[in-house]
């Protein structure tokens, strides 16, 4: 699909939708969103991008492999988990900062578990897209 | 007793398995990163059992929500012993692999997809809530697909279809259940489902409640008539992969059913003819169709659903001493299992073949390894005072105190068959003069490999002989342990006092 409004219109949707899956990652706690939904509107801003320009283009921006998210992810997610242990709480105890940090509000570590499933559901849904689309 | 560090077990797996998949691309850090990691966990789960023996039960709840509502994961005895030995296959099979498992697996993903196998298991074992417990059979059965396939040979993708539907079939069947049981009791804790389900006076629909586990889990652990699957695909994928499957998979369910119908549904008479007659008719089909089969590993397969049988019988008599008799051969037969399936491999990796019509003079050629190979293949017999011997012993006598001689006759019959199944593997394989094989391309031989790799096959192999002769000859002290997990089964009242609190 190389044309030009498509491809035009791909480099300003990517920072954008970027932004807004980060936007939905933190309104997640109360509200509806969080880190699964988040991490599909990222993958989606860069699947758009590799339908536009190729996907040689979308690798060069994302310069290394969308798989190395994985591992990180889950780090997020087993640290959130296991830094109750560290005050004596049983696994998973939601942990909360006590003041709130300006414009992201209320930080505790279920907003790190979140954080790990984006980047997980990022890793996961790049990778199986490219790999597909490599193969076509 | 609270104590919030009993989830160790499958964090530290998860872990691993984070660790593996950072090192994706390097093949020899993987599985030096693996065996260690292995090494650990065992240590973690001594030192739990240590603890649980001393103490008594633990409990955590998870995020910290109060008993009958949260996430609650509990280690009593038996919980830890299955971890425990669950660890010890699991450091077996990853040392195993290490000479086993061909590069192209490793480069997809074989390790960190072996220690999420494993993290399940863990997870399944010390899982409090019944909902949880079916989100730990997700995660044993979607990594079991991951390995069951990986390296897409052809015969591996026809078995792995089989098993593939008829888990997913058991795990429709095992929800359905779960969701029958919170819509008649409005809970999923299993302490508090204990208390919940002995007050329902409509005890037909519990009874239909309580069969539909039975066959959720029947199929998992490979029980008749449900057990058409397990031969069918255990012999494809590489033999490391059929060790953890053989040694662990089945016993889950087994586990599963244990914990079920003694906490949750007390059996009345009817369901106990159910469960004998279930576990008879295992014992014969499983025997029956190991005699008949020419290639090794489904040999072990079959041998795999009749030994299920005589756990299930020891359920069917539901006394003390038949538990107790149960547990004791879920003891020995993790660990023999998992050594057969290694020792199919390793009888693969030196003659190129699994058929038994071919193999032969395997004593003559390799000496030493043969009587190492034999402690396995007799144990699994229950020559005395070998592992097996004192399991079938107490199977024995629980089916003699409560007057089944049907059962009793059917577990002698059953280890008739295994010894002649036995029997003649050994005269076949080790004993008759063998002719030499032709080479095949496709196959890398025992020799062609480097002596690292040598040795970590028969390592591994040794380490579990060696427990397996642990167990038969120091069976007094498993006994002690298996006499508690038979007695904590039995009388729940621990278990639901160790997690809602004292009553």
């Amino acid at each position: 699909m190389k044309t030009i409004i498509f491809q035009t219109a791909s480099n300003y949707l990517l920072p954008l939708l970027l932004l807004f899956s980060v936007f939905i990652l933190l309104r997640g706690h109360y509200l509806p969103g969080g880190g699964f939904v988040g991490g599909l509107i990222a993958s989606i801003a860069f699947v758009i991008h590799s339908f536009a320009n190729g996907l040689e283009k979308t690798r060069s921006i994302i310069k290394f492999h969308p798989g190395f998210l994985m591992p990180v992810g889950l780090v997020f997610a087993i640290g959130a988990g296991a830094a109750p242990w560290f005050v004596g709480q049983p696994f998973m105890t939601g942990l909360w900062f006590e003041d709130p940090i300006p414009v992201i509000g209320m930080v505790g570590s279920a907003l790190f578990f979140d954080t790990g499933v984006f980047l997980v559901v990022i890793g996961v849904s790049l990778t199986i897209i490219f790999t597909i689309s490599e193969t076509l | 007793m609270s104590n919030p560090y009993i989830v160790l077990p499958i964090i530290f797996q998860l872990f691993l398995a984070i660790l593996l998949m950072f090192c994706w691309t390097q093949k020899n850090l993987q599985k030096l990163v693996s065996t260690v990691g292995s090494l650990i966990a065992v240590a973690i789960a001594v030192i739990m059992f240590a603890q649980v023996w001393k103490s008594g039960t633990l409990v955590t709840q998870a995020g910290n929500w109060g008993a009958p509502f949260g996430i609650t994961f509990v280690a009593d005895t038996f919980s830890v012993l299955m971890v425990l030995l669950t660890t010890l296959s699991g450091l077996a099979v990853s040392v195993f692999s290490v000479g086993a498992v061909r590069n192209a697996r490793v480069k997809f993903g074989y390790f960190p997809i072996l220690h999420f196998l494993i993290m399940g298991l863990c997870g399944a074992f010390l899982a409090g809530d019944i909902f949880n417990l079916y989100v730990w059979f997700e995660i044993i059965i979607i990594s079991s697909f991951v390995l069951i396939t990986i390296g897409g040979e052809k015969a591996q993708l026809e078995g792995s279809i089989k098993y593939v539907t008829m888990n997913l079939l058991a795990s429709v069947v095992f929800l359905t259940a779960i969701a029958v049981l919170y819509g008649l009791t409005g809970s999923l804790n299993m302490a508090d489902l204990s208390l919940k389900v002995a007050e329902i006076e409509n005890r037909g629909l519990v009874n239909v409640t309580a069969i539909l586990f039975l066959v959720g889990f029947g199929i998992k652990s490979a029980v008749f008539p449900l057990y058409f699957w397990l031969p069918a695909s255990y012999h494809t994928p590489p033999p490391a992969i059929s060790a953890i499957f053989g040694g662990l998979l089945t016993k889950v369910g087994i586990y599963a059913l244990l914990r079920v119908f003694t906490l949750i549904f007390i059996p009345d008479a009817f369901m106990i003819t159910l469960i004998s007659i279930m576990a008879a008719l295992t014992i014969l089909s499983g025997g029956i169709g190991a005699m008949i089969q020419n290639n090794i590993r489904k040999i072990f397969s079959y041998l795999i659903i009749c030994h299920i049988g005589f756990m299930l019988a020891g359920l069917g008599m539901y006394t003390e001493l038949a538990i107790l008799g149960t547990v004791f051969y879920l003891v020995h037969d993790i660990i023999v299992k998992t050594n057969l399936f290694m020792v199919s491999g390793l009888i693969f990796k030196i003659k190129g073949t699994y058929s038994l019509r071919l193999l032969g003079g395997f004593y003559k050629d390799y000496p030493k390894l043969s009587l190492l190979m034999a402690i396995p293949l007799f144990s699994l017999v229950g020559i005395p005072p070998l592992s097996g011997f004192w399991a079938k012993f107490y199977l024995i006598r629980g089916g003699l105190e409560v007057d089944n001689l049907v059962l009793v006759g059917f577990i002698i019959l059953g280890s008739f068959l295994t010894l002649f199944i036995i029997a003649r593997f050994w005269s076949e394989a080790f004993w008759k003069t063998g002719e030499e094989l032709p080479k095949k391309l496709k196959v890398k031989y025992y020799h062609e490999l480097k002596p690292l790799k040598q040795k970590a096959m028969v390592v591994s192999i040794l380490f579990l002989a060696f427990i397996s002769l642990g167990i038969g000859l120091g069976a007094e002290y498993v006994i002690q342990v298996a006499s508690r997990v038979a007695e904590e089964l039995m009388n729940p009242q621990s278990y639901i006092e160790a997690v809602l609190g004292k009553l």
